[in-house]
């Protein structure tokens, strides 16, 4: 097996033509907001580009994210992006197991020392010692610190690795944490979404074959390209939100009629992700298309941000108790600084001199 | 803290914090003017003092004397900023959501287009009050520095609401945590500047009509 | 004690539940200059109602709220000083008549003539009055009347109207239904009133007296804002009329005068009247009502009423007067703004007795030559001897020639002879 083969090579060997290539360059590249006509200059970067060895590593997750990514859009061009990269060890997807799954990642951190992305998906737990999961008897926050040296830069695929996703989520029992909180020297970038867009997976890695670094990152290190607008944004059913028109319940005439579903708890005005123009299942569709509102499942902390069918506006706490006891403190405070002032009103009225017309001409 | 964990904590304790510390300084406030009370006149009255006062309670909304110029444009700036503040903060569907959570029960909202409307007037009215309030002889010399703060604590919510609601300057996440934050200075400010006046005008008026209703005067 | 604290100490006496809510509730919005005759005059904001109780006002937050409280203890909160309450005299006193015109025209509600009745509590407590005012209470207080009129001025007057009249003016008569009290400027000025009250109860059949310990109702201590001198002033009416056993006193046709008995007056003592208070206005109204009081004859002069601020706006009588208007007065008409709502002669509330106000009430009383010659009439009624000297005043100054005459007076100038 050939390691450093290039795309183009490969490709041609398993029959895509190059008009198929260059149609997934152009479409890459639109999706990653590059000018137009850079997608020959992709599909000539692409072309050329070695593919590089790739460690993806699965802590504590649901291998939703995998999944997402294997059996969507099969088999479309973007599971060969894969063949764009020596994936030289993924828990669910290599054939190798026990010692011989392990030695082939060893071998790979040692080979492609500094030159290889990490991949990984799940939190890492931190609490007692990580315990809480472990890959042949090592815990994973020794493998993630282990991989993480080597690494060019490391890929969080999906909310959990990039902020700590369900596994944080309160309790949080494990002590699970995101990558970045426990990786700081080297360039991270966060696909998160539970689980993410597998183009928007494809995409960044074609963007970083392509000129060899990662994309821009907004202030939580997601790709702007693919987490620059807000699901509200690019919503279909978002004029039916600036009329005011909105369901009040799932099966209501306003939800018949596919109108705003704000009032049913959607969170896509504060969920930066790109579903409602890529969509999911090879374009079919996307939650709010099939009548859910947005969970917002590519924000940090979205399982703790109240109820999924909370609209907005509501508060995220009980007001209504606070306010009550508030009410008979205050009520307190009045009875008692009132008696104060009274009282002081009363000694002024008792220490009242009478004036009298002497007192006009003093 | 993330964007998200702000807006959380905005959306959560923030508002339990300023919530508290309004009706606690509401409360506190209306119930210490009740009980710092009054003596009853010892006079004999000529009318009763509820029905009169009750009745100035909305009547004073309505009836106002011959007024100057400047006298018109602040009845009347000052209405349109009243109306439009109380029909965007009761009418907006989001703000309907909101009390709905907090007080059980909802009500129905009114049209985008009649909140955009009332938001704009609000907003221009607050901007036209304040440029009267420095150039106006009277109000310049009545005001001081609680004037300003009140208006500024005022206006926050209404402009970053608008901006909100139009998605104008900042992204969605920003524009509804600056919203919610300046609700919440406004609802810790307001117990304690005369922004009081939101409750305290109708007993003021009360009395004010009960002490005429008291002699008798027809006002 | 000093006298800033005595006066402080009073501005905290007078707060209570509405000053602190009127306090709590001022928005500054300017409204009530609008109503001020004299901000409208000069269109001088000192002039602003409200403003005139700024250091009330600071009492109150240091005293009465809890940041108030705080920012005084720590400093923050500059304290009253004399120097203020001086420089507030003027505005207090010169500049108010006490008309109340403010308090209907806040949209809030605010009260805000009450408040500065309540603050010149404590103004004349720290020693900032005006000379004027001072000496006026001090004559009423110590000859019996602000204008130095007495018994033997009385007594001439009673004599000279049973001269006149031909009737008999009870004087200390035990049992009578109603007790006569006169302004002091009716005394002084106005002594036509004694034939007219005179023959017009002896028509109505009317039980009545006056009292020799108790006749002059203006009370020099409301307008200077002392309770307690204002207390001892009512005293000598309320002795009077409980020596006499009366049912009713009735008040005179002066403002204050109305005021200090009808609704301060058992504040002042402390206990409600063995007797009721009655308007002279109101009183005729009664009887006209009742067919006891017959005209003859009617007055075709353009006439006009000018309402005293303290009958109407802050007392409540307001039809009587054209009730009685319309029984001689065909050509009767309305000033803009009549009744509740009618502009203060400029003299009321004390001004009038403060001579260094004096430039100040004849400019404000552009208002009411503007009313004036919105209607041009001929004559002017009142029912306030002290509206009645300041309208008088004021037309002179402004070389008009409008007639100022006494409704009682009208009345009694056309009543019809006696029944048998």
């Amino acid at each position: 097996m050939k390691d450093h083969d290039t795309l183009e090579h490969r490709l041609t060997e398993q029959g895509i033509s190059r008009r198929a290539f260059l149609k997934f360059c152009a479409a890459m590249a639109s999706l990653m907001a590059l000018p137009p006509g850079s997608a020959t200059a992709v599909a000539a970067a692409l072309a050329q580009a070695k593919r590089p060895s790739v460690i993806w590593l699965s802590f504590q997750e649901c291998t939703g994210c995998t999944e997402s990514l294997t059996r969507s859009h099969s088999p479309t061009l973007e599971s060969l992006i894969f063949d764009m990269i020596s994936l030289d060890y993924h828990h669910t997807l290599q054939a190798a197991s026990g010692f011989a799954a392990e030695k082939s990642r060893d071998d790979a951190m040692k080979a492609y020392y500094g030159k290889y992305l990490l991949l990984v998906d799940g939190s890492i737990p931190t609490k007692d010692g990580g315990v809480y999961s472990t890959i042949a008897g090592r815990s994973n926050l020794d493998l993630l610190q282990e991989a993480a040296k080597g690494a060019a830069a490391i890929v969080a695929v999906g909310t959990c690795a990039a902020f700590g996703g369900i596994p944080m989520a309160k309790p949080n029992p494990t002590g699970a944490m995101a990558v970045s909180d426990l990786i700081k020297d080297k360039p991270i970038i966060n696909i998160s979404g539970c689980p993410p867009i597998p183009v928007v997976i494809t995409g960044v890695l074609a963007h970083y074959l392509t000129f060899g670094e990662l994309p821009a990152l907004d202030e939580l290190g997601r790709p702007k390209a693919f987490y620059g607008e807000t699901i509200h944004d690019r919503c279909y059913r978002r004029p039916f939100y600036d009329q005011g028109k909105f369901a009040k319940t799932f099966d209501d005439e306003g939800a018949r009629n596919g109108w705003c579903l704000y009032e049913l708890g959607c969170k896509g005005p504060t969920t930066h992700n790109a579903c409602a123009t890529t969509k999911w299942n090879g374009g079919t569709g996307f939650p709010i298309e099939a009548g859910h509102g947005c969970i917002g499942c590519s924000e940090p902390n979205f399982w703790d941000a109240g109820s999924f069918y909370t609209p907005l506006p509501a508060p995220t706490a009980e007001v209504t108790t606070v306010a009550g006891i508030a009410a008979v403190a205050g009520a307190g405070a009045a009875v008692a600084l009132s008696a104060l002032d009274r009282a002081k009103k009363k000694h002024m009225q008792q220490t009242h001199e009478k004036l009298t017309v002497k007192d006009l001409h003093d | 803290m993330n964007p998200q964990e702000l807006l959380y904590w905005v959306r959560g304790t923030g508002l339990q914090i300023s919530a508290a510390i309004f009706v606690f300084g509401m409360i506190y406030r209306m119930l210490h003017l009740a009980l710092l009370g009054r003596k009853k006149s010892l006079a004999a009255p000529r009318g009763s003092e509820w029905g009169p006062g009750l009745r100035t309670m909305w009547r004073r909304s309505l009836v106002m004397p011959e007024l100057s110029a400047n006298g018109r444009f602040t009845i009347i700036t000052g209405y349109v900023f009243h109306f439009g503040f109380l029909i965007t903060l009761f009418f907006l569907s989001q703000h309907i959501d909101l009390l709905r959570a907090v007080l059980g029960f909802g009500w129905p909202a009114l049209p985008r287009s009649v909140i955009d409307i009332a938001a704009i007037l609000s907003i221009a009215a607050m901007i036209a009050l304040l440029v009267h309030r420095i150039i106006d002889p009277v109000k310049r010399l009545l005001s001081d520095f609680q004037d300003y703060l009140s208006w500024m604590v005022t206006f926050l919510p209404l402009l970053t609401g608008f901006m909100l609601l139009r998605g104008i300057g900042f992204g969605y996440i920003t524009l509804l945590t600056l919203h919610l934050l300046s609700v919440e200075l406004l609802l810790i400010v307001a117990p304690f500047t005369k922004l009081a006046h939101m409750f305290s005008l109708f007993s003021a008026r009360w009395y004010n009509g009960a002490f005429a209703g008291f002699k008798g005067v027809k006002a | 004690m000093s006298k800033l604290q005595r006066g402080i100490n009073s501005f905290i006496e007078q707060i209570d539940g509405p000053i602190a809510t009127f306090f709590t509730s001022c928005v500054h919005c300017g409204l009530c200059a609008d109503a001020c005759l004299f901000y409208t005059e000069t269109q001088d904001p000192k002039y602003t109602p409200i403003h005139k109780l700024l250091p009330l006002r600071r009492i109150w937050q240091q005293e009465y709220t809890f940041w108030g409280k705080l920012m005084f203890r720590l400093g923050l909160s500059k304290p009253v000083t004399d120097a203020e309450l001086a420089a507030w005299e003027p505005l207090v006193y010169d500049s108010c008549t006490l008309c109340g015109r403010c308090s209907l025209a806040c949209p809030v509600g605010n009260d805000i003539v009450y408040m500065v009745r309540k603050m010149r509590e404590g103004m004349v407590a720290s020693g900032h009055a005006p000379e004027g005012l001072k000496g006026a209470t001090q004559r009423a207080i110590g000859l019996g009347s602000p204008m130095g009129v007495n018994l033997n001025t009385v007594m001439t007057h009673i004599r000279n109207t049973e001269k006149e009249t031909g009737l008999s003016v009870p004087l200390d008569k035990e049992g009578a239904d109603y007790m006569m009290v006169l302004s002091s400027a009716e005394i002084a000025e106005y002594s036509e009133v004694f034939s007219a009250v005179t023959r017009i109860f002896h028509q109505a059949g009317v039980s009545w007296t006056m009292a020799s310990d108790g006749f002059e109702g203006t009370n020099s201590g409301i307008q200077i804002g002392s309770s307690d001198l204002a207390a001892e002033l009512l005293w000598r009416i309320v002795r009077a009329a409980e020596r006499l056993k009366v049912k009713y006193v009735i008040s005179p046709e002066c403002g204050h005068a109305y005021t200090a008995l009808r609704w301060e007056g058992p504040n002042l003592i402390g206990r409600p009247y063995n007797f009721q208070v009655i308007h002279i206005t109101e009183l005729l109204d009664q009887l006209r009502s009742e067919g006891r009081l017959r005209t003859e004859g009617l007055d075709e002069t353009r006439m006009t009423f000018h309402d005293p601020c303290q009958m109407v706006r802050r007392g409540g009588v307001v039809e009587q007067p054209r009730n009685l208007l319309h029984m001689v007065a065909p050509n009767f008409v309305e000033m803009p703004d009549s009744g509740i709502q009618n502009w203060c002669c400029g003299g009321g509330g004390g001004v009038s007795a403060n001579e260094r106000a004096e430039p100040l009430r004849l400019k404000v009383f552009s208002r009411k030559k503007a009313q004036l010659d919105a209607i041009g009439v001929d004559t002017i009624v009142t029912a306030c001897s002290n509206c009645r000297s300041m309208l008088l005043d004021g037309l002179e100054h402004n070389n008009m020639s409008v007639n100022v005459v006494g409704l009682t007076e009208l009345i009694a100038e056309h009543l019809a002879p006696a029944a048998k």
